[in-house]
């Protein structure tokens, strides 16, 4: 366990908690404000990866490539929204959870028909692929750097607009209590459109940045989807800050477990049963979180709904 | 005027329909199955049918009468499944052992689970429901000794009493029918009890039960380890007919697709469940002789169910029959 992996992987945590914030920030929106569980959520993460690759085969150029597939994700979710979700949003949970757990088989099922099953790769931007020197002997993918960089700015970005401006003010009143900022005069539903629109496009941009380290594949949104509802649950539902805090806490307990756990145990346990018990314990690590979260504060560590 | 509002005023003839003839059409069709058609493949189809329409059941006690949607109920199956199969590799793989360590897994799993999951409410509980099922399913697939992630292939099925009786495939499949009829009559019975109207009644507002001098938590948490154990029960059974346990059994698409199956048939109805697991697994074994790309019709049809077809199956049923009275 030396300090240079350690660094190393506290880094590749960073990255992953900040590939995951951007997933959870527009599921907690959409789920704090419009109390609608999205679990297709996950798919247009899927989605925008994809549409990259398809993208930069014609345009050949990254940038392009990044900009027409934010703009497609964007519309493509205001499709489903306009289309379906719109009628879920007064029904309950479970019908939210079964209808869009529907979407999923669909696109999941559809993107093998339109792009096939097997997995494609986005190759890295000429420009930022490559190594860097961090420290004598630490060289770090220039990519991963920017992905860390590109979601502390959107962090910003969304903490900004979520502050300062007046979408931002009725999004922060919407998730504590929507049907009050509806009863004042707003078009609540014009706003669950924005919110909608916007989450939908985060996570087509997580999908995009990650698709040139990650292979493309379909059923990829399933796993980063049940994570991103574990960072929102332990955040407090609607709480943008506590989605940022909980996507690094979890980004980092993940991607430091499962490279540490093995060592740790085999401090006080023989190798054997270490080799066998780690992995299981460092894919249990963020679940145990969450129950433990829970189990003390049972509305998440900052709950965004007022009382009643 | 709501659905449930017109169908109380239809009197009480469409629950005595339901309670009645519906439950006896379901079992006497599943009976005859081996009648109609000897092959194996039928059998076996309707057995997993019969299983999943078990484990449906008991979700749908929790979900369905105690507004309890858990989002890991798989882990109960699974649970049951290890439990039978992990006997059966060190030899001990008589019924009689095995089922009682099944379903005592699962309650025991159910209870600490439940323990804790049942202080959190709604969204929390789905997810907290979720972790535990989670964790189950990253136990299972770390057990190197027994297949890891890969699962394990059972050499033959539990006998009963030292006699290699579920062999035999007819045998095997008039056992799950007994056991899902079992457990039909067991779920109808505490539903009409005294705890089933307590359950239902914190469904409803917990806080009026409370201040009634009911212990809620005690109540829920009671249903919760029952329809754990429940689940054991399908999970022994389908670790028995597959001759197979895997860790797949507990993935969260497992306890995906049975609150599809609750919800497909009609929530809270019980026969619905049944009806739903039918229609879930003959659909998608019929969808997929007819296509891969089966799920391309099926989202879709998921989407259609919730927006068009309030109450599932059953409230489809319901509706034509009021039409034609």
């Amino acid at each position: 366990m030396s300090l240079l992996l350690l660094i190393v992987q506290t880094l590749n945590g960073l990255q992953f908690g900040v590939l995951l914030f951007l997933i959870a920030a527009g599921l907690t929106l959409v789920f704090g404000v419009m109390d609608f569980i999205n679990l297709a959520h996950g798919v247009q993460y899927m989605l925008g990866a994809y549409l990259a690759v398809m993208f930069y085969a014609l345009t050949g150029s990254f940038l392009a490539a990044l900009v027409l597939a934010l703009i497609a994700s964007l519309a493509f979710g205001l499709l489903l929204e306009f289309t379906i979700f719109r009628k879920l949003y007064d029904r309950d949970h479970l019908e939210q959870v079964i209808a869009t757990f529907g979407i999923i088989l669909f696109l999941n099922e559809g993107v093998k028909v339109v792009w096939g099953a097997s997995p494609l790769s986005l190759p890295v931007p000429e420009a930022l692929s490559g190594s860097v020197v961090l420290m004598p002997g630490l060289l770090y993918p220039v990519w991963r750097i920017v992905i860390i960089v590109a979601g502390l700015a959107v962090a910003l970005l969304l903490y900004g607009l979520v502050t300062w401006t007046r979408v931002g003010m009725l999004v922060r009143a919407g998730a504590s209590n929507a049907r009050m900022v509806s009863v004042l005069g707003i078009d609540i539903r014009r706003l669950f459109m924005i919110v909608f629109g916007f989450g939908t496009m985060l996570a087509g941009f997580a999908g995009i940045m990650i698709a040139p380290i990650l292979s493309v594949q379909p059923g990829m949104g399933d796993t980063v989807l049940i994570l991103a509802f574990v960072v929102i649950v332990i955040g407090g539902i609607g709480s943008i800050r506590g989605a940022f805090l909980a996507a690094l806490l979890i980004g980092l307990v993940d991607t430091l477990g499962r490279s540490f756990a093995v060592d740790i145990l085999r401090l006080f346990m023989a190798p054997s049963p270490a080799r066998t018990v780690g992995p299981a314990l460092a894919s249990m690590l963020i679940y145990l979180l969450m129950a433990l979260v829970l189990y003390v504060r049972p509305a998440g560590l900052f709950p965004a709904k007022g009382r009643g | 005027m709501s659905e449930a509002a017109l169908s109380r005023k239809a009197g009480s003839r469409p629950l005595a329909w339901r309670g009645r003839v519906l439950p006896l059409v379901i079992f006497g069709l599943l009976a005859l199955v081996p009648v109609l058609s000897g092959a194996d493949y039928a059998l076996n189809l309707f057995e997993r049918v019969m299983i999943f329409g078990i484990a449906a059941l008991a979700l749908d006690l929790i979900v369905g009468f105690g507004g309890l949607v858990s989002f890991g109920h798989a882990a109960f199956v699974g649970l049951g499944a290890y439990a039978a199969g992990i006997l059966a590799f060190h030899g001990l793989g008589d019924t009689l052992l095995a089922l009682p360590a099944a379903i005592l897994l699962a309650a025991l799993f159910a209870a600490a689970t439940g323990a804790i999951s049942l202080r959190t409410r709604g969204v929390y509980f789905i997810m907290i429901t979720l972790a535990f099922g989670q964790m189950a399913f990253f136990t299972a697939s770390s057990l190197a000794p027994y297949g890891g992630d890969d699962g394990m292939t059972l050499r033959m099925r539990n006998t009963l009493a030292g006699f290699d009786v579920f062999a035999n495939e007819h045998v095997f499949y008039y056992a799950t029918f007994a056991a899902a009829l079992g457990v039909y009559v067991l779920c109808r019975a505490l539903v009409g009890s005294r705890f089933g109207r307590v359950l239902r009644g914190a469904r409803e507002n917990p806080t009026r039960m409370a201040a009634l001098g009911y212990e809620v938590f005690r109540y829920q948490l009671v249903a919760y380890v029952i329809a754990g154990a429940i689940a054991g029960i399908a999970g022994f059974l389908l670790a028995n007919a597959t001759n197979f346990v895997s860790p797949a059994y507990m993935s969260w698409q497992r306890s995906g697709e049975l609150i599809v199956m609750v919800m497909f048939g009609g929530i809270g109805t019980l026969e619905g469940a049944v009806l739903g697991a039918a229609a879930y697994i003959l659909l998608s074994e019929y969808l997929s002789q007819w296509t891969e790309h089966w799920a391309l019709i099926f989202g879709p049809l998921l989407v259609a169910v919730v927006l068009f077809a309030r109450g599932g199956l059953i409230g489809a049923i319901d509706r034509l029959r009021r039409r034609r009275p």
